[in-house]
């Protein structure tokens, strides 16, 4: 098992790996943020619940933490190889004549991600991280808010037309990098022979709703601010 | 009356080979490794050859000029393989294989070895699915065959439009097996400049290696031919850029008698030549004439037409086609044997019915192969078989399964849509049955060195039948070959490895080294390619589809004032001590600058016609070829004696003990 | 018609190469690329010039030597084709056309437009057969049937033809489409399931060791190989070597 990574196929494996799993990652988030769509109360619930819920503070979250970094260290290792067996210097390459742009520039979407989720620590993750192991606030309340105080406070992220502007942004590199990703990472672990159909599918449609959806719902608290 | 000793076994036809095998010597696995065999050429033959002495033991070296084995000249075979399988239950058996390529060579093979080819031809299709060839197959699961020229059966065993590729690549996975283990050191671009003998055996080549101009020694106990055929003399072939006569001719100047080099085969189905800027010919396999009306109009006005563009070929009635191979054969029709159809339409063609600009190509039509497949696939489904868009549509896609890499083909090459309109096709040269002589043991007149597959000439007789090409060169690689070369090996197993450092070769490389420098240094002011594609007309126009004493009389003239022209006015540019094709090239042509003279030497001796060789004053009052049994039932074996018009002629006798001789009628 | 080439020129190995520039006239459309090449040479004899060196064999498409990168693509503009089989009528009158050897840290270019592809050599014999001797005694080939699928599938991986576009083309000098295509071939046979385990992992080993990068599934391969060898081959050999590490 050990010497399976040491394989290119290896590594192209692991790479999919953690992308299914941020993939999953993906789902739930946006199935949970939906929610603040729909039923806030509910929101509220959940939020509660994930924010701490021991298993998935102490195992899910550092889980997920390691999945990202390692997508992203594996995503740069994999580049410096491929650089490295590359060696060619054309004086004319036309890769738009054989692949998509995006296919060819996951790297920079991925970049744009990554920015990206800077943005959103500062704005999520690093006042949870403050209230929680810092303040040891586990209460899930604020003054001045009946319930929970998740809602609230995703709601009022969204006032502001620039960040709303960053966020969509950072959702259509996002869409990008799923739109190649999705089927890249099950052409990977050899699940499309003879399904490629499907899978592709199944892409196109993970690719679009998942970041449309989550513009949507920035948009949505924007709006009804 | 003559000294060549053919070595064909006692005993009746069919035992001959068992027999054989039962009695030659054998060398024992551990003297194995003490023997080095050279093999030049990776083609089916040398491919197959290197693998199986190599698996037998032997330390084998192959050679081959282009960048890897896997890419000579036999991955473009595209039809078949020929087997007696009778898989399909047509009556076929190993003596009807036998018979049917006695009498496509219309008599003019030596029956031992056509026995032996037809009597292995089972074994290769075994060998080849082992080693993975994908081999089309129908839907119980179960190998599939078509039929093709000249034969009444269907043994023809195939992998899409891509036999020969498939077969390569299978005798090249054998090779990679024995690389891998070391048993075969494989030269890579590197080409065999000539063949070195010590007291009067074949003991090793010098080669050069064409990355860096390095001239090589490589010793060994037995040298193989393997390098194919000569059909690049006239220039345009269907034969790849590279394919050349050179180490063929380089063991005739040493010895090797060189036979029949007149016998060379006319493929009929060729995509036309389209101008002077022509390099090579591209064949459209004859499997297409299973499916394929040849034709051209019946009136020179309709022709005059065509040729302007005025009318197209579609519109063109029925009654005013001239399908003449049916008219002319109408019990083998369209599937007569590539000379009769080769020649059929270059009657055609001098009559002045030749379709295209030139005047040089006729139809190959597929709507009525279209219409009928449309027909049955309509109403297999049940659908309106009147309805001729679809009937239309339907047929199409049945031909597109069977043909559709070769349509495609042709539509990228001539810019012409073959489902809508009849592609043009004409003649064009394809293989040589000719070759290095060769005894049964497919050994030459120079001990211990051996020729296979296409550069000797055994099998074929005057004419060769579609798809048994690829057999042959199997046959002799997997099957034949490793048998009878360690019977020779056998007296070697305390010979020891060979020296280089001897005075053989330090002058065969002195020679190698004198022929280079003097190109190098030549200064000329004409292009090889030049004087490659003068020669190239004098043969295609003289030596061709069909001869006469006149022309061939001229031809040899010309050949001797070209070679000498060749020599004082060649230009080689660059070095000898670089990759240099132009270099490559100047001996490649400096050889078939000699063998042209022989092979017309050869035509103009026999005055018969037979098979490819056509002479203009044998032929029957309807135009067809006429045998001379009582004089030519024989062999021409030519001995070099320093220059091609003083070649020795030894005639090695054909006995016909198992066949009858008859005129070969497909009428 | 009228051309201007741009054509790579490098003298060995060793030695730097250099753009050079080349006007051309007269050229029919109806000639191949390498016939409008050959023209080119001819003058360049004549002047005193040294030939461009490039590999060319039986110009029909199917050995697999013609390797040349014609404006920016593997074999030129055209689909399904090797260079050999492009035609000029593909080129408008007046065109500049960047001509490059085919490009890859495992592929070190030898003169001009000629490369060196022994890489690809090696990882055949790393596991690129069927272990099986030659004798008279193999059995009958109707002895296992295979289904018609199988074999056609099989058929359409084995048309590769080494030529080596995949890796040029490729962003990452990757061979898995050559690899894969390879191990599906036998993949896909009964008669090469014995070693399936072996050969996967030993010719990627052996493809790792070459220098080829790894795949993006950019799907560039696919688009530019002149025998259509499907994407579906590479997932089939992630398969099996997954398969065969893991089972």
């Amino acid at each position: 098992m050990a010497q399976l990574f040491q394989s290119s196929i290896g590594r192209k494996v692991a790479m999919a790996l953690s992308a299914f799993f941020l993939m999953v990652f993906l789902l739930q988030h946006f199935t949970i943020n939906s929610l603040s769509v729909i039923s806030p109360d509910t929101f509220n619930e959940v939020s509660h619940f994930m924010g701490t819920n021991p298993l998935v503070q102490f195992v899910l979250q550092p889980v997920l933490i390691f999945g990202v970094i390692f997508h992203f260290l594996m995503g740069f290792v994999l580049d410096i190889q491929n650089r490295r067996a590359n060696g060619k210097s054309y004086v004319k390459y036309n890769g738009a004549a054989n692949s998509k742009w995006v296919s060819r520039n996951m790297l920079f979407s991925g970049l744009v991600i990554l920015g990206f989720m800077a943005l959103h620590f500062v704005d999520f993750w690093f006042p949870e991280v403050n209230t929680k192991f810092i303040q040891g606030d586990w209460s899930g309340r604020i003054e001045g808010v009946e319930g929970y105080r998740y809602y609230e406070e995703l709601h009022h992220r969204f006032v502001n037309p620039y960040r709303v502007g960053a966020y969509a942004i950072a959702f259509v590199f996002l869409a990008l990098h799923l739109n190649h990703g999705f089927t890249s990472a099950f052409q990977s672990v050899g699940s499309t022979w003879g399904r490629k159909k499907v899978i592709q599918t199944i892409s196109v449609i993970y690719a679009y709703l998942i970041p449309a959806g989550f513009i949507g719902i920035a948009l949505f608290h924007h709006l009804t601010h | 009356m003559s000294n060549l000793k053919s070595n064909v076994p006692e005993g009746p036809l069919k035992d001959k080979w068992t027999n054989h095998k039962n009695n030659i010597d054998l060398v024992n696995p551990a003297n194995k490794r003490q023997i080095d065999v050279i093999v030049v050429g990776t083609g089916l033959a040398g491919a197959s050859a290197s693998a199986t002495l190599a698996e037998l033991g032997y330390n084998v070296k192959t050679f081959c000029f282009q960048d890897s084995p896997r890419r000579a000249h036999s991955i473009a075979a595209q039809g078949g393989i020929n087997a007696a399988k009778n898989y399909q239950g047509d009556g076929d058996s190993t003596h009807r294989l036998f018979y049917d390529t006695v009498k496509g060579g219309d008599y003019r093979s030596r029956e031992a070895n056509v026995y032996r080819l037809a009597e292995v031809s089972a074994n290769i299709i075994d060998q080849c699915v082992a080693q993975g060839v994908p081999f089309a197959r129908d839907y119980g699961g179960l190998l599939d065959n078509r039929s093709f020229g000249g034969v009444l059966v269907s043994r023809t065993f195939y992998a899409k439009g891509q036999t020969g590729q498939q077969l390569l690549l299978g005798a090249y996975s054998a090779m990679n097996r024995q690389i891998g283990r070391g048993k075969i050191k494989m030269y890579n671009r590197h080409e065999m400049m000539d063949i070195v003998k010590i007291e009067g055996k074949a003991r090793g080549i010098i080669a050069r290696n064409l990355v860096t101009g390095e001239i090589e020694r490589h010793s060994a106990h037995a040298v193989v031919i393997a390098s194919g055929g000569y059909g690049n003399v006239f220039y345009l072939s269907t034969n790849a850029m590279g394919s050349n006569v050179s180490a063929a001719w380089k063991i005739h100047r040493k010895g090797a008698y060189f036979a029949n080099p007149c016998f060379t085969q006319i493929h009929p189905t060729c995509i036309p030549v389209s101008g002077d800027h022509q390099s090579k010919l591209t064949l459209m396999s004859e499997s297409l004439r299973n499916d394929g009306r040849i034709w051209v109009p019946k009136n020179l006005d309709d022709v005059k037409a065509i040729r302007e563009g005025k009318l197209k070929p579609v519109d063109l009635s029925e009654d005013d086609r001239d399908y003449f191979l049916e008219r002319r054969y109408p019990a083998f029709g369209n599937l007569v044997p590539r000379d009769v159809a080769s020649r059929a339409a270059k009657e055609r063609c001098d009559e002045g019915f030749g379709v295209n600009a030139t005047g040089e190509a006729v139809y190959l039509d597929f709507a009525a192969a279209i219409l009928r497949y449309g027909k049955e696939k309509a109403h297999i489904k049940g659908l309106d078989e009147n309805d001729e868009a679809l009937v239309k549509k339907l047929g199409k896609e049945v031909v597109k399964a069977k043909y559709g890499n070769l349509f495609q083909m042709y539509f990228k090459i001539v810019d012409q849509d073959p489902y809508e309109t009849p592609m043009m096709i004409y003649p064009a040269v394809h293989y040589t049955m000719g070759g290095v002589w060769v005894d049964y043991n497919l050994m030459t007149t120079i001990p211990g060195c051996f020729a296979i597959g296409e550069a000797n000439f055994s099998d074929h007789g005057a004419n060769r039948l579609g798809a048994s090409a690829l057999m042959q060169g199997l046959a002799d690689g997997y099957f034949v070959l490793p048998y009878t070369i360690g019977d020779y090996l056998s007296e070697d197993i305390r010979t020891g490895a060979i020296p280089t450092d001897i005075p053989e070769f330090d002058q065969a490389e002195a020679e190698v080294k004198a022929q280079i420098e003097s190109f190098v240094n030549n200064k000329g002011t004409k292009s090889v390619d030049y004087f490659h594609k003068k020669l190239g007309k004098i043969m295609w126009n003289k030596c061709g589809m069909s001869r006469n004493a006149e022309g061939l009389n001229q031809a040899i003239k010309e050949i001797q004032e070209l070679r000498e022209d060749f020599y004082k006015n060649v230009c080689v540019p660059g070095t000898s001590a670089e990759f240099n094709e132009e270099l490559a090239k100047a001996g490649r042509v400096a050889d078939f600058l000699e063998l042209g003279e022989l092979f017309a030497k050869d035509a103009l001796e026999r005055t018969e016609s037979c098979g490819g060789h056509f002479r203009e004053e044998s032929q029957t009052p309807e135009g067809e070829a006429l045998r001379d049994d009582a004089n030519f039932t024989f062999v021409s074996a030519w001995e070099y004696t320093g220059r091609p018009s003083d070649a020795i002629l030894h005639k090695e006798e054909l006995i016909y003990d198992n066949i009858e001789l008859k005129t070969r009628s497909y009428k | 018609m009228r051309l201007t080439l741009k054509i790579w020129r490098q003298e060995n190995a060793q030695s730097k190469g250099v753009m050079t520039t080349y006007p051309i006239d007269n050229i029919s459309p109806d000639m191949s690329f390498l016939e409008m090449m050959d023209v080119l040479n001819k003058e360049l004899i004549e002047k005193g010039d040294s030939p461009v060196a490039f590999d060319h064999d039986c110009r029909e498409g199917i050995c697999g030597m013609c390797s040349m990168f014609i404006n920016g693509e593997a074999h030129g503009p055209d689909r399904n084709v090797t260079t050999c089989q492009l035609h000029m009528r593909k080129f408008k009158d007046g065109d500049t056309i960047h001509i490059e050897p085919f490009r890859a840290k495992a592929f070190p270019v030898i003169r001009d437009l000629l490369v060196d592809r022994s890489a690809f050599d090696r990882i055949q014999h790393a596991g690129g057969f069927i272990s099986v001797n030659t004798s008279g005694n193999t059995q009958d080939a109707n002895s296992i049937p295979i289904s018609k699928y199988d074999a056609d599938t099989a058929m359409d991986a084995a048309t590769c033809i080494g030529c080596g576009a995949c890796v040029a083309t490729c962003k990452n000098s990757s061979a898995m489409l050559f690899v894969g295509a390879k191990v599906s071939q036998f993949a896909l046979l009964p008669q090469g399931q014995v070693e399936a385990a072996d050969r996967v992992q030993n010719m990627v080993d052996q493809m790792d060791l070459e220098g080829f990068g790894n795949c993006t599934n950019t799907g560039a391969c696919e688009v530019e190989c002149p025998k259509g060898i499907s994407l579906d081959n590479i997932a089939r050999m992630n398969r099996e070597l997954l398969k065969s590490k893991v089972l």
